[in-house]
């Protein structure tokens, strides 16, 4: 083959190349991945600010709160964050929906803090397809860890679930041997992730299950489940439930002269709905209940009193959320995380990529997350995808949870590919 | 034995939340025809009003009274401005609008008061009682109590007063009742005041179980929907009957029919509410239809 190019085509050519090279000296060095300009990274989250899981909604705000903060001390390398955050109503086709709109139209960065597992599970295909990262999902969903290999663009950030069953089985294993144990679930993915890792912890003393009853969301009580599970004879209880369900098995307990040993699982243990459930039933409800803590909880004012990263927590709600309640822990939540985020892009560097990002989300070691529980260090590395492994048991004494031995580590308990 | 008691009385506790609510929709669909899909979210607005009133300091019975006018009110002002424009639209535009209501509810007490589960304030003692080994709060007694006093008052004003007449005349032939000098529109909005309070009533009386939150009522208002199918859409009483029933089929299904268990059976609560409609069409107390031929 001979190619003859004609002076007009090397022209051409030419001119084509010329254009292409002043095109690549206006546009930034690393224009490689959207959603990165010289001035602003665009970050989109999708958030339940309608439906049944609004609560959660707060998380978002609390992320928002966190960003302007970190926009008016200078931003991250010199670049102001714009965060994206919509409503998906907790419902995965509407997250679908407001991912690929983000996606597509708003060109973002990458999706940070979607909130539900459902929902996450929903868009984790299309964003790893497409090679946007999915950073730190607000869910303690084994998946997230567990499939990094089939969807490397995806990180979890929360305890898991199963390691916080573990850790209550074995508290029963090692001091409640002969317990009876009874457990009230919420029938969903959620719920059985509590339930495998109980049973995982439990190991050869499985039998000590004695009953267990499941509840829908679209129950309006769930007194006919404490019920049976008192009638069974129960009397160590595992609370698995959202929030407003676990509230009322406190109270349904206390009001059917039920007082077993009790454990609460974290997503319901903030100080209000403690309040809410003392309130109701009395503090016979709530004394001695035993849950996890991995996050400093910023009802609890008397612990916290001097604490410089709940100072600090404070000043940024009271200058971006000054009419939200402070006391709210998805406040917190929302800011802690948004921490890890803005760690990430820090460390990532003024040439921003999304493979980058993706590398150090997945090579983290962040020690002084101010909100975190003292000495609870985020973690990962390319084959250990769980970031918070730790922490602590807390038992309720009276008026706020009183941490009780020592911060745990569950990493060794957890599902890697590998395994 | 005791268990088996201690699920029904529960189921009954639960029913009469049912009932309370039911109470409310009959009310609605006696003045209008219809179902109005706001009902569970008007009555959780204005048990913020009275959580907001209490929390300024009302003692609570102050509150509930204050939150029974603004009720009242408010039901009136909503007939007036909203459903009167639409009054004598195709049933279908009237439920559209009532789910825009229930819209509209549900996101301004997130607005306003946001979505964290809040505890109310009981108006009776919280410490729990036990009757020969069976356990229930002071509030389950007085949420069905409240349910049947709220049904004596209904029934007596229907039956009894002038006004109340006027009301069931206006429903039933309004063409004749405007001949009569009765002012039928008016009639309409009181039936919304109405149903408003009974609604405020029972968002009161449950709150403290369930717990405040803007979705409180949600999945309420399909069972408390069940109920007043059951009983007769058009039976105050039937109301009531059918929430206690639901309430205590749905526990004692839940519990002691392992196949079906507490994941199937409010699937299996509403066949026997379509198996007894089959029977009865009109539903337990409803008065079937005769028609001349």
């Amino acid at each position: 083959m001979t190619p003859v190019l004609s002076k007009a085509a090397i022209g051409i050519f030419a001119a084509t190349f010329a254009l292409a090279m002043t095109g690549s000296t206006i546009a930034p060095v690393n224009a490689a991945d959207p959603g990165v300009s010289d001035t602003e990274i665009i970050l989109g989250g999708d958030h339940p600010f309608s439906g049944p899981a609004s609560a959660y909604g707060n998380i978002g705000k609390g992320i928002g709160a966190y960003f302007d903060y970190v926009n008016d001390h200078g931003g991250v390398n010199g670049r102001k964050i714009k965060w994206i955050d919509k409503d998906d109503g907790y419902s995965p086709p509407q997250a679908v929906q407001v991912v690929h709109q983000m996606v597509e139209q708003d060109h973002v960065f990458a999706i940070f803090d979607s909130l539900g597992t459902a929902v996450n599970t929903a868009i984790r295909p299309y964003l790893n397809q497409n090679g946007i990262p999915q950073l730190f999902v607000a869910t303690g969903a084994t998946t997230w860890g567990k499939d990094y290999k089939q969807y490397p663009w995806t990180i979890g950030w929360q305890p898991d679930y199963q390691a916080e069953a573990i850790l209550y089985a074995q508290d029963i294993v090692r001091n409640h041997p002969n317990a009876k144990i009874g457990v009230l679930y919420q029938n969903d993915d959620y719920g059985e992730d509590y339930n495998a890792g109980l049973k995982k912890g439990l190991g050869s003393h499985q039998n000590l299950i004695v009953k267990m009853a499941s509840y829908e969301t679209t129950d309006p009580s769930v007194s006919s489940q404490i019920s049976t599970l008192k009638a069974a004879g129960c009397d160590t209880f595992m609370i698995f439930a959202t929030p407003k369900f676990a509230i009322q098995a406190m109270v349904f307990a206390a009001q059917q002269s039920w007082h077993p040993l009790t454990y609460l699982n974290n997503v319901s243990n903030a100080i209000p709905y403690m309040n809410a459930a003392m309130k109701a039933a009395g503090p016979s409800a709530v004394n001695g209940i035993i849950t996890t803590i991995y996050l400093k909880d910023p009802a609890n004012h008397a612990r916290y009193a001097g604490d410089s990263g709940m100072k600090e927590y404070n000043e940024i709600m009271a200058k971006y959320l000054p009419s939200a309640d402070k006391d709210d822990g998805n406040y917190l939540y929302g800011v802690s995380i948004a921490y890890t985020m803005v760690d990430v892009l820090k460390r990532a560097g003024k040439d921003l990529t999304r493979k980058k990002v993706m590398d150090i989300a997945t090579h983290l070691t962040e020690t002084d997350n101010p909100w975190a529980y003292p000495g609870v260090v985020i973690r990962t590395s390319s084959t250990f995808r769980y970031p918070i492994t730790q922490m602590i048991a807390a038992k309720w004494l009276g008026t706020d949870w009183s941490p009780t031995g020592i911060l745990v580590d569950t990493r060794s308990m957890m599902t890697t590919a590998e395994k | 034995m005791h268990d088996l008691a201690q699920q029904i009385v529960n189921g009954l506790a639960t029913g009469s939340i049912f009932a309370s609510v039911a109470l409310a929709l009959v009310l609605i669909y006696r003045a209008m025809g219809i179902i109005n899909f706001a009902q569970g979210e008007m009555a959780m607005f204005t048990t913020y009003i009275a959580w907001q009133l209490v929390t300024l300091g009302f003692p609570i019975w102050a509150a509930f009274a204050i939150t029974i006018v603004v009720a009242f009110v408010g039901g009136v002002a909503l007939e007036r401005i909203v459903i009167r424009p639409v009054e004598r639209a195709p049933e279908l535009t009237l439920v559209i609008v009532t789910l825009g209501l229930f819209i509209t509810f549900n996101g301004l007490a997130g607005w306003f008061w946001g979505y964290i589960v809040k505890p109310f304030p009981t108006p009776f003692p919280t410490s729990p009682i036990q009757i020969g080994g069976v356990g229930f709060s002071a509030q389950d007694i007085g949420i069905i109590v409240v349910s049947l006093v709220t049904l004596g008052l209904i029934t007596l004003f229907f039956q009894k007063t002038k006004l109340g007449l006027a009301m069931k005349a206006a429903a039933l032939y309004p063409e004749q009742s405007r001949v009569l000098g009765i002012r039928v529109g008016w009639m309409l909005a009181l039936g919304w005041g109405l149903a408003a309070v009974v609604g405020a009533v029972a968002g009161i009386m449950i709150a403290p179980v369930v717990f405040l939150d803007p979705n409180m009522m949600q999945s309420v208002i399909v069972y408390a929907f069940a109920s007043a199918v059951l009983g007769g859409i058009e039976s105050p009483i039937g109301a009531v009957v059918g929430g206690l029933i639901l309430g205590v089929v749905l526990n004692l299904l839940g519990t002691y029919v392992d196949a079906i268990g507490n994941e199937l059976r409010l699937a299996a609560a509403l066949a026997i509410i379509v198996v007894v409609l089959m029977v009865r069409p009109s539903g337990l107390f409803g008065r079937a239809k005769v028609q001349r031929v």
